[in-house]
């Protein structure tokens, strides 16, 4: 692979102006086009312009919401993180298991992201540390812990937990159609956006992203990085499955099965280069916010979840498609997302 | 991965290939000691597993399908892609199969089967020609094949599903015949592994996948027509899910609109434990049929061996954690001695 | 390479931005002429008090599709609206979406086969003080104001017991295939037929539960697993479609374990038909799926012009299946388990 990046080094000492006008210019964009879509449903779709509709959509995409926030930033170093959702499994697993035996809810809770800590860490070792392609470790761990969370409740699901929880989560903030569980989420938004775009650990991220050599040379910590992103990784796809299990009063280890999909889907569509170095975190919020969007329009629309399949699979090519027939292409590829520093 | 390194009790000067065979070939002799060991393992808990004609049969037939599968994606992954709708390919093509055995009376086994396949690489067109020409990630393209091809198997089938008075006998017995107690479709399938691995090995085309995989920059400065290629392996990898949706429907003479989903881990995980290198450009074939074999046949080890079946996809991960792992060892302890047989010379 | 980053980059963002903008709207635009083949109920009006949402575990399963095909019949006699709803993959919040978007339209009941019995309440709650009555049937809820039970867990433990301990004379081993490990229903029936089994025919030792999780290839390899794990193995009690189906598959692919190993369960008659002729199963067991669909129908129809409550002893008339008594819980009984074996097999479409 590449072991000299000058084009990356002149990059990076532009990096302030560059990505605050890409920020301006994509998201700007991206948003749009969630306003087209929202105002396109309110005229052309019966029931769309309701505070209902509003409230159960952003529920619905809360997960999704959620886990791409540090998900964005792995894909941004140019690794990925596929084992979210069995993540997610597992800490609903926990959360149940240790519940039903008499253990206090917050405790409970507390364990149950603890685990995803650990299993962050653990992601975060194989790559860093041992230099193992992030794609093949998490599809390990993926298959692994979704094997565990559904084996560690076996048959039963949990379900006695106290319904003030599930209420007080989905309770809408004041007049808003925003349930209270969103707040939380926009501020680890928020947390998450400052770090990725205002400071030198999110410039390292974007420099990681662009050539993890020469980060390396730049005196940036690339493997204290991404153990740091796989680490906050598990511990935010954990504390997804805490409020999963509590806004469905369901612990089963089947929960959040398939959601790594959604979320490399989501991010992607919002404009983040899946070879790394490229992209912004409001890009992958609004394209979970896309996402949730058209199926709910598609879905009052009462199209069939199949033909929704289609079409988010479509969106995905379709966004990437257009934007590279748009002909400002880099022909050929650096590297893979996932290539180790010395791997190939 | 398997990447060229020197053995330690070898000059440094030796030559890189007989290196990097070694290298290959301890992949795949420990890949059959493992077999071995769980097959006797197994059977020595419960005979059943190996030693009853059924026991034999199932043992050899049922791992042909991830072996297709995950030849193909080999292929796809020594060019540094991946393909991630490999699960959706085989399902629609299951279902093709046994709708043209349902709907064309007398149909000749061999036309739907080429049929199948032409379906399969057309799907994988699609796949090859958008990464290719739109330099677009294959991750993200073949995630979204992954839902649309899906979806369009659930929008065609929607409840419906392969009976198997569908299929001409001729073809159920395909599923359960055998030659001196080899069962067609693994015959089938070992020629098919072995046409792949010929190809890989010794047409200058496969040796320039490899090359695209080990380092695309040099690919193209080289004069390799890398887009052509991509597009080879991708077709190549649609046409061998297709094949592996018709030895699904050999061996389960059914199908519905949710065959072959999730799939696509398995192959990727298969080709991994089989010693392909996820960043491309090595990797054996005979390795991955062998790694695809060993998981299979996990699978259907596991609830003999008593292990609770919800604790099956457990094991099948933390194996696949433990294959690279020990692959990454393996390659850090050589290179080091590697190094230091190096200072000393 | 690299080269791009010389390129202007604020430009590609752009393009990018524009393509999604363009895709988003495409897609709308696909997404707003497909409604116009779709299914009714999406005009300004509202969908009409006398529409009823079928939502079934998951699309494209055979079982549900014969249950809504009973439920369409119904609703077209009382002269209502049908809708079917649903994800294509049967987990327990995928159907949480759809409920709200019932609730929105103001559909005139909702008839749900539950993938979880918790983790859609929110959602059923919201629909109930929306107006909307619930009706669910196959998998119940904890939420609803109907449970339309094909059989009582008693009746489809009692059948299934009886068959198995009668084979084999009050004394032998045998395994149960299920099919998902959190199917309420399921995990119902396996409790009840190992207390039912343990008490009627002590003899009769189940030696062990696998799961075949609805599906094809899961269930075959489980049926196998079972087999070759306890040789001694004398039945299998399969109380569920795909794995009485696959595990029938399985042993009629090994004719060595035809005489040794008595297969039962539940099962689609079009599926077994094959098998029961070959002697793979002599008997299985199931309820007319179709009729369920209809009875749910009419259930929902019979709440919703207020006939009525769901409360203890109410009565309707289900058309042609006749009139229904609500029992205990709210649980209306579609009947006892009917029987299938070589005589009557072929008479039935599902």
């Amino acid at each position: 692979m590449t072991t000299t990046h000058p084009a990356a080094r002149s990059y990076l000492r532009h990096d302030r102006s560059l990505w605050r006008r890409a920020l301006l210019r994509t998201d700007t964009a991206l948003g749009l086009a969630l306003v087209a879509v929202v105002v396109w449903a309110t005229v052309a779709v019966p029931y769309f312009a309701q505070p209902y509709t509003y409230s159960t959509l952003l529920l619905n995409s809360a997960p999704l919401l959620l886990m791409v926030l540090p998900v964005t930033l792995i894909i941004v170093t140019g690794e990925i993180d596929l084992s979210v959702g069995s993540v997610l499994g597992v800490s609903s697993a926990l959360l149940g298991l240790l519940f039903s035996h008499g253990m206090p809810l917050v405790g409970a809770a507390a364990v149950s992201v603890l685990a995803g800590v650990l299993i962050g860490a653990f992601n975060g070792f194989m790559v860093a540390v041992v230099g193992l392609p992030s794609l093949a470790v998490t599809i390990g761990t993926l298959a692994l812990f979704r094997g565990v969370a559904v084996g560690m409740l076996g048959t039963t699901a949990v379900t006695g937990f106290p319904g003030e929880a599930a209420l007080w989560l989905r309770a809408t903030v004041g007049g808003t159609p925003v349930p209270r569980v969103l707040v939380g989420i926009a501020v680890l938004a928020v947390l998450f956006g400052v770090l990725l775009h205002a400071t030198t650990f999110g410039r390292g991220v974007f420099a990681i992203g662009l050539s993890s050599e020469t980060a390396l040379f730049s005196g940036i910590a690339v493997n204290r990085t991404k153990m740091l992103l796989f680490i906050a990784s598990g511990t935010v796809a954990a504390l997804t499955g805490v409020l999963y299990t509590l806004i469905y009063s369901n612990a089963i280890g089947s929960n959040g099965i398939g959601l790594e999909l959604q979320v490399v889907t989501a991010i992607v569509l919002g404009g983040v280069s899946i070879w790394g170095g490229r992209g912004t975190l409001a890009g992958a919020i609004i394209g979970a916010l896309l996402i949730g969007t058209l199926s709910k329009a598609l879905q009052l629309l009462n199209v069939g979840s199949d033909v929704i399949s289609v079409i988010t699979g479509g969106a995905l090519i379709l966004s990437v498609v257009v934007a590279s027939a748009g002909g400002l292409v880099s022909r050929r590829r650096r590297s893979t997302p996932t290539a180790p520093k010395n791997g190939g | 991965m398997s990447t060229p390194v020197q053995e330690p009790e070898r000059a440094v000067a030796s030559v890189r290939p007989s290196a990097l065979e070694a290298l290959i070939r301890a992949r795949e002799i420990s890949l059959v000691i493992l077999i071995v060991l769980l097959v006797a393992g197994t059977t020595s808990r419960h005979h059943d597993f190996l030693l009853s004609s059924d026991g034999w049969r199932e043992l050899l037939r049922q791992p042909t399908i991830l072996i297709l599968i995950a030849v193909g994606e080999a292929m796809v992954i020594v060019t540094r892609n991946v393909d991630l709708s490999v699960g959706s390919v085989m399902g629609l093509s299951t279902y093709f199969a046994g709708w043209l055995f349902h709907h064309v009376d007398g149909i000749p086994i061999i036309v739907v089967v080429l049929a199948t396949i032409v379906v399969g690489v057309l799907l994988g067109l699609v796949n090859g020609v958008l990464v290719a020409f739109l330099d677009v990630p294959a991750l993200v393209i073949t995630l979204g094949t992954l839902y649309a091809y899906r979806g369009i198997a659930v929008l065609w089938i929607g409840g419906d599903f392969i009976r198997p008075a569908w299929l001409p006998d001729a073809f159920r017995t395909l599923g359960v015949q055998g030659v001196l107690g080899v069962p067609v479709l693994l015959i089938v399938v070992l020629l098919v592994v072995a046409l792949v691995g010929w190809f890989m090995t010794s047409r200058r085309q496969g040796r320039e996948l490899y090359a695209m995989g080990s380092n695309p920059d040099a690919a193209v400065l080289y004069g390799l027509r890398t887009r052509r290629l991509t597009v080879l392996a991708f077709a190549s990898s649609g046409g061998l899910a297709a094949l592996a949706g018709i030895a699904y429907l050999a061996i389960y003479a059914t199908g519905d609109s949710k065959v072959g989903s999730g799939f696509e881990l398995q192959a990727v995980a298969a080709a991994v434990v089989g010693g392909v290198a996820i960043v491309g450009g090595s990797g054996t074939i005979w390795g991955v049929a062998l790694g695809a074999f060993f998981l299979a046949t996990i699978s259907s080890a596991l609830p003999v061996l008593g292990i609770p079946s919800l604790w099956q996809q457990a094991v099948v991960g933390a194996l696949i954690v433990i294959a690279i792992t020990l692959d990454r060892v393996l390659f850090l302890s050589r290179a080091r001695a590697a190094l230091a047989q190096r200072s000393h010379a | 390479m690299s080269l791009h980053v010389s390129q202007s980059r604020p430009k590609r963002y752009l393009t990018t931005a524009v393509a999604v903008a363009a895709s988003s709207l495409l897609l709308a635009a696909c997404g707003s002429s497909s409604d116009s083949g779709g299914s009714g109920g999406s005009g300004g009006s509202g969908a009409g008090k006398n529409s009823v949402t079928f939502m079934p575990k998951s699309l494209g399963n055979k079982y549900f599709e014969a249950s809504d095909k009973g439920g369409k019949t119904a609703v077209t006699a009382f002269k209502g609206t049908f809708k079917e709803a649903g994800a294509t993959e049967a987990s327990p919040t995928s159907q949480s979406p759809f409920i709200q978007t019932a609730t929105q339209q103001q559909t005139g009941a909702i008839v749900l086969a539950a993938n979880d019995p918790k983790a859609v309440c929110s959602d059923l709650n919201a629909a109930k003080q929306a107006g909307v009555k619930v009706v669910t049937f196959d998998s119940d809820t904890e939420c609803r104001d109907l449970f339309i039970n094909q059989v009582t867990v008693a009746g489809v433990a009692d059948g299934l017991v009886d068959l198995m301990g009668k084979h084999l004379n009050g004394k032998g081993k045998i395994g149960i295939e299920s099919g998902g490990p959190n199917a309420t229903n399921l995990n119902a029936w396996v409790a009840a037929i190992k207390t039912k089994m343990a008490s009627k025919y002590p003899g009769v030792k189940i030696v062990d539960v696998v799961y075949g999780n609805d599906v094809d290839a899961d269930s075959y390899n489980a049926a196998k697993g079972l087999i070759q794990s306890h040789s001694d193995l004398n039945g299998i009690i399969a109380p569920d479609s795909v794995a009485v189906k696959e595990a029938a598959h399985f042993i009629s692919d090994s004719p060595q374990y035809k005489s040794k190993i008595w297969l039962t369960g539940l099962g689609l008659p079009s599926e077994l038909k094959g098998y029961v002729k070959s002697g793979v199963i002599e008997k299985f067991g199931l309820w007319n799926p179709e009729d369920l669909g209809y009875l749910a129908a009419y259930a929902a129809h019979a709440l919703i012009d207020g006939t009525i409550t769901g409360k203890e002893g109410d009565t309707f008339t289900a058309g042609k299946l006749g009139k229904y008594t609500v029992g205990k819980n709210g649980e209306v009984v579609l009947g006892p388990l009917f029987v299938f074996d070589k005589s009557n097999v072929d008479q039935f479409a599902f």
